[in-house]
């Protein structure tokens, strides 16, 4: 059975539940919504592991499935295409997977909400599902481009879902607005694109590539790896992405841990071989990648909000991928955007288990001892907590660790700043987790006789994420460990084969010493970071505060401020400025043609006397200036 | 008789029935104006007609008489004509018990 040429039915069963639980929102009961919802995922993850165990087999080629003609302008075709190989099919797998997971969590979460409100939540979050699967399963940059900004509508949409509150719809539109701008800069590389190969097709691109000149290519890859800041928020887009945490927690999950932010990701992934060609631009992605991964660890480490803390906690692990692919470690990347969903998703829904039964409270700083009350919840964060902190066997550390060897054997300065920043993310979130479920409960004692675990829709997404987040890892083992037992690199090589032919020619790999030490350093600074933290925290809470560096830290180093300094109130001025002319210019000179009509009108209506007499003039005046006319105009 | 001077006395005709209608208050003067205007260019007609033949009698015997016939038609139209106007001159008269045209303002509104 081939279940490739039903590919086009993994995003149209999203776009059906988007569809049924929108258009008869007033209608349906809240469970019926649920159940339409989480169905429609479940059945494109069954169908996404069907493709799945096609593309596993040996020697599987990439397949194009055509659907129809969407652009067709002279020499310019771009059909609707998806590819399906190992890139996609694996991308496929976590989203459907991951997505139906926090559905299912979602029944439970959003349960107070109303019938129509419920409805519209699960619309919205299978239309991202649609749009995100149309984004990894394109076959050339428009149909990623069109499911690229659809993913940028549904995060509108769902992280100002509760519409209501002026706050949240302001976090909406700055995420949305910071999209765009980043979308600028993949449009216009699209168009470089066009006019460079005449196609926008991934089929013909990549091995027109090697024939290129590398300005042209440097320029193109630059451009998409704007776009890609825009939506994987790295610096100097980024500032989106903790305000958007007014939306609901699992959408928080779902958007802006497993899937949307890793967009950026899988688009510079698919598009390897265009960055290995252009080192530049290797060098600024993996420049600007690291930067930002250390900046977001560091306001992390003075956050008091649950969600916050995850948030720049993401902003930062997404810079490691950028890392990883700056260097060329682009299996690595993958690995770690794979074992990235696991824990954050399952941090993130955590997160919300812990704020439900806090009555949403999200300050910390009021949280304390949950461990006693929460029991699946505490255990499944803590599973999360030293996944993200790096620490073998669990999956954060092999697919970390093959970023930061990636790092070394480009230059020892990225390692010590990738170990640095390991050695914050470990201090932070073990201070996230000793903060909210070690000590004593400094809550209200109203709010402590109502702690009580999760119920099972919520506990089971957490147990199965949980179990990923500890076993993923076992997907990628390094060499070092045992030959040949990469799978993920194995299964993943045909995709970035011309990528690694090109890499082979320089640089020569390091000894198993090296790699072991390397990996022994990492782990060590991940397990400082986390005794250290536990040990300050569960004792001494920090609750004052922050003073000095600790406040810059916890104003998120003021670029917020800084933006609106030098960015919006510019533009703010510039378009008071531009209203001035366009209410005393443009419409002036408008009305003044109006008001010049009138007065001509007035002054021509004198003519009409009424006198039988004038009009008698009048015609025999035009009939002698035709006679003169014809006169003396000679044909 | 040379033709200039028949187009002198027309031309002269119909510029003073102009100047009548345009200046002259009493309806049935501008009346008789427009009847000079039609005369003229009867005269001018036939003057024509009459050169033509004068031109052209050796070859055709019938030349120029286009000028004389149509002289025919537009009598008749000033006849019809002359008929209705002073029916709307009687009209107004009973209405307005005047024949001044300049009472007749009424298009201003």
């Amino acid at each position: 059975m081939n279940s490739i040429n039903l590919v086009w039915l993994v995003p149209v069963l999203p776009l059906a539940g988007f569809l049924i639980n929108g258009l008869f929102r007033n209608s349906m009961s809240k469970s019926f919504s649920g159940i339409i919802g989480s169905l429609t995922i479940l059945a494109a993850f069954v169908l996404s592991l069907l493709i799945f165990g096609q593309v596993r087999q040996e020697g599987f080629r990439p397949v194009v499935v055509t659907l129809f003609d969407f652009i067709s302008a002279g020499k310019l075709q771009i059909p609707f295409a998806f590819q399906v190989d190992q890139l996609s099919s694996l991308f496929l797998l976590i989203i459907t997977g991951v997505g139906f997971l926090i559905h299912v969590y979602s029944t439970s979460y959003m349960k107070e909400e109303e019938g129509p409100h419920f409805a519209r939540y699960f619309a919205y979050l299978n239309l991202f599902v649609f749009f995100m699967l149309l984004l990894v399963l394109g076959a050339n940059y428009v149909i990623l481009f069109i499911g690229w900004e659809g993913v940028g509508l549904c995060s509108y949409l769902l992280i100002g879902y509760w519409f209501k509150n002026m706050d949240y719809g302001n976090a909406a539109k700055k995420a949305f607005i910071m999209n765009r701008i980043g979308d600028l800069g993949f449009l216009i590389a699209i168009f470089v694109l066009i006019n460079q190969f005449g196609s926008v097709s991934f089929g013909e691109i990549f091995p027109a590539a090697t024939h290129t000149p590398i300005p042209v290519l440097t320029a193109i890859t630059l451009l998409l790896f704007v776009g890609a800041t825009g939506k994987s928020a790295q610096i100097p887009l980024y500032t989106w992405l903790p305000d958007a945490m007014a939306g609901p927690t699992p959408v928080s999950a779902l958007i802006h841990a497993a899937t949307m932010v890793t967009a950026g990701i899988y688009m510079i992934a698919r598009s390897n071989i265009l960055y290995t060609l252009t080192p530049v631009t290797g060098t600024v992605v993996a420049v600007i990648g690291l930067a930002t991964a250390l900046l977001a660890a560091t306001i992390a480490l003075k956050q008091n909000d649950i969600k916050k803390v995850l948030a720049y906690s993401t902003v930062s692990q997404l810079g490691y991928m950028f890392l990883g692919l700056g260097v060329g470690a682009y299996t690595g990347a993958v690995f770690h955007v794979m074992t990235h969903a696991f824990f954050k998703a399952l941090l993130f829904l955590g997160a919300g288990s812990v704020i439900s039964a806090m009555h949403h409270e999200q300050d910390i700083r009021k949280m304390g001892g949950l461990k006693k009350h929460m029991p699946i919840t505490h255990l499944t964060f803590l599973i999360g907590c030293i996944a993200i902190a790096g620490i073998p066997p669990f999956s954060g550390f092999f697919s970390k660790d093959e970023i930061l060897a990636g790092a070394f054997a480009k230059s020892p300065v990225y390692y010590i700043i990738g170990v640095f920043t390991a050695l914050l993310t470990a201090f932070y979130m073990f201070r996230l987790y000793a903060t909210t479920f070690l000590g004593k409960f400094r809550g209200t004692d109203d709010k402590a006789h109502h702690l009580h675990e999760s119920p099972a829709a919520v506990t089971f997404p957490l147990i199965v994420l949980a179990l990923l987040a500890a076993g993923a890892g076992f997907l990628g083992i390094p060499e070092v460990f045992a030959k040949d037992a990469h799978w993920l690199e194995h299964f993943l090589s045909p995709v970035f084969e011309a990528s690694t032919q090109l890499q082979a020619t320089g640089g020569q790999p390091f000894d198993k010493g090296m790699e072991l030490a390397l990996m022994g350093v990492s782990v060590a600074v991940a397990l400082i970071g986390t005794i250290w933290a536990v040990t300050k925290f569960s004792r001494k809470p920090e609750l004052e505060e922050a003073t000095g560096f600790g406040k810059v830290l916890a104003n998120k180093w003021y670029v917020d401020e800084f933006y609106n300094a030098v960015i919006v109130r510019p533009l703010d001025l510039l378009s008071k400025f531009f209203g001035f002319i366009e209410k005393y210019v443009i419409d002036w000179i408008v009305n003044g043609i109006g008001r010049l009509v009138q007065y001509g009108s007035r002054q021509i209506r004198l003519l009409q006397s009424g006198q039988v007499g004038a009009y008698v003039l009048l015609m025999v005046v035009g009939i002698l200036v035709l006679f003169l006319v014809q006169l003396f105009v000679k044909k | 008789m040379p033709i200039n001077y028949y187009l002198f006395l027309s031309i002269a005709l119909f510029c003073i029935g102009v100047a009548g209608v345009l200046t002259r208050r009493n309806a049935i003067i501008i009346f008789m104006c427009i009847e000079l205007m039609l005369n003229s260019v009867n005269l001018l007609l036939v003057a024509f007609s009459k050169m033509h033949q004068h031109a052209l009698g050796v070859v055709n015997a019938n030349a120029g008489i286009d000028g004389q016939i149509f002289v025919f038609f537009i009598m008749v139209v000033a006849a019809a004509e002359v008929s209705v106007g002073l029916a709307i001159i009687v009209m107004m008269y009973r209405n307005t018990h005047s024949t001044d045209v300049n009472f007749l303002n009424r298009l201003k509104h």
